[in-house]
């Protein structure tokens, strides 16, 4: 093969064994983000088992995740307002593929599901679970299957997937 | 300069230590509603953002996308700069300036407390192959820098203490103020070392804030109610980046950047015809570097200047009024525009008990760090 070619190839035991010269590092960057005052109450309703949007009087609009201002009319947002823990496939996607590229026999399905109780076209991204992945369809009617409240720490993997209802 | 600019509009959130009560885009929006306010404008008025932050201080990837929303810059042109706030000011003068468009918004925040590893962030910037395997603290580069300084120029650590205990006094007067003392040379002195000759209390510490500075073209601004203070000049200027073969004593990036900014601003004479200087002091020493390159004083001068106290805030040559970083804090990339709209504020009289009086033009200028040879200067006047 290397007839073929211009240049010289090269394999992974060429970096091994110290042929090709590199440096290696890694980062350790860490962070701590304030959550401020829309994240942090939506957080401590997720530990409290319950999901809560923000309302924009103007604009007639619920919004989940909640925002203290409407990124439409550019106002502080008026209410908070508690929705309802089930919804409707808005789209979704088989992932056959983890994070750090491994391949998966069944796939995860990252999903964004429009919150009952939230305008039209507001949801949030999540995964489904407790079901055929077949059997997935936009417009599907799915449920929050929540973790056991002793076990909720503030964080949106309290919902542990939605399944179909 | 064929089309004028100038800034109309500035909005801010006092500078804190810490701000767990908000998150970055609440505070952000803080800062734009106060400055949409101040300018008279609507978001919907505004044709194109500019934002200056980089991913590693926000830990976030492409973390421009998620600016939009808190500007009110939903479905508008937006662009991020991976620079100081300043070089963002020098990115809308040249939209306004090309007659692209006639309003442009500059944001830059600071979240500093929420980045729990900034040494290793900092560190980060250090060449990978054959600088940081040493995993020295990032420190040691202004330790270097401060060393081959006072020997050049005959400075001594006295009058670098001495910048610590102006700026912080400074930064008493102003609700910005997130590192004020009133400290003594000897409480300075007393410090302990970081990297010597470079003391800990030299070291600007880090602080949060939010800023948004309204931009305008000549026509837009007269059709506006207050009073626009306007750009007379902008420059920056990068030197090699190698740590090897830098020059260590003097900041050349600097001198680049202020010939430039000078040109276009017609300054012959700098401590002449600028009355205010809000200029770099993340080091107690960067800002006498500073002022030299600048030549706001000659080689040399500006420590023994600043002990004679030509450099406070009543003195003939004003330099950091506000505080400066070592007073109010490093904000990151947004430390620029802190010292934008301190001269904003300077020279529409509304400083209240920091005001020089009669201020007329005065001169920002950002540094973007160690190990960087990065700078950039706005020159702001009032006519």
């Amino acid at each position: 093969m290397s007839d073929d070619f211009r240049g010289t190839p090269l394999d992974a035991e060429d970096f091994e064994k110290g042929k090709v010269l590199f440096t290696r590092d890694e980062p350790k960057a860490e962070y701590a983000w304030d959550t401020g005052v829309a994240i942090g109450r939506y957080l401590q309703e997720l530990k409290n088992g319950r999901l809560i949007a923000r309302n924009c009087v103007k604009c007639r609009r619920v919004m989940i995740p909640p925002r203290m201002h409407c990124e439409w009319c550019w106002r502080p947002t008026d209410d908070w307002v508690y929705v309802q823990d089930r919804g409707l496939v808005n789209t979704f996607s088989l992932c056959y593929i983890t994070w750090d590229m491994q391949r998966l026999k069944t796939p995860e399905i990252p999903a964004v599901i429009e919150i009952e109780g939230a305008s039209p076209g507001h949801g949030i991204m999540h995964k489904l679970g407790g079901v055929d992945p077949k059997k997935v369809k936009v417009g599907m009617k799915v449920k929050a299957v929540w973790k056991p409240a002793e076990e909720r720490v503030g964080s949106i993997l309290d919902i542990l997937h939605w399944a179909p209802t | 300069m064929t089309r004028r600019v100038a800034v109309v509009g500035i909005g801010s959130t006092p500078a804190r230590t810490v701000t767990p009560e908000l998150s970055y885009r609440e505070l952000t929006y803080d800062a734009a509603v106060r400055a949409y306010c101040d300018a008279g404008v609507e978001p919907r008025d505004v044709q194109s953002f500019v934002c200056c932050e980089e991913d590693l201080n926000e830990g976030i990837s492409i973390s421009d996308e998620y600016t939009p929303d808190q500007l009110g810059a939903v479905l508008k042109p937006v662009h991020t700069v991976g620079g100081d706030g300043l070089h963002g000011i020098a990115d809308a003068v040249m939209e306004i300036m090309t007659g692209l468009v006639d309003l442009v918004v500059v944001e830059s925040h600071s979240k500093a407390s929420n980045i729990l590893t900034p040494h290793h962030i900092v560190s980060y910037a250090m060449d990978p192959v054959w600088n940081r395997p040493f995993k020295a603290n990032p420190h040691f580069v202004a330790g270097l820098e401060m060393n081959r300084f006072l020997h050049e120029t005959g400075t001594t650590a006295a009058q670098c203490a001495q910048v610590v205990v102006k700026n912080k006094r400074n930064a008493l007067r102003n609700p910005a103020g997130a590192h004020a003392a009133d400290l003594t040379l000897e409480d300075v002195e007393r410090s302990l070392p970081v990297s010597e000759p470079l003391r800990e209390l030299e070291v600007a510490p880090a602080s949060d804030a939010a800023y948004v500075v309204v931009l305008a073209s000549e026509e837009r601004a007269k059709s506006l109610k207050g009073r626009p203070v306007w750009v007379k000049g902008v420059g920056w200027c990068s030197d090699t980046p190698t740590l090897e073969s830098r020059d260590w004593a003097r900041a050349e990036y600097a001198e680049g950047a202020a010939e430039r900014a000078y040109r276009m601003a017609g300054i012959r004479n700098p401590s002449e015809e600028m009355d205010v200087f809000e200029v770099d002091d993340t080091y107690a020493y960067k800002e006498l570097q500073h002022l030299e390159a600048l030549k706001v004083f000659g080689r040399g001068e500006a420590g023994r200047a600043t002990e004679r106290g030509i450099t406070s805030a009543t003195g003939d040559v004003p330099v950091n009024v506000s505080g400066g970083a070592l007073g109010a804090g490093h904000q990151l990339d947004a430390t620029g525009l802190f010292r934008v709209v301190e001269l904003v504020l300077q020279l529409r009289g509304q400083a209240g008990e920091r005001q020089v009086r009669g201020a007329r033009t005065g001169l920002a200028m950002s540094w973007r760090g160690v190990p960087t040879t990065s700078g950039a200067i706005v020159i702001l006047g009032c006519e």
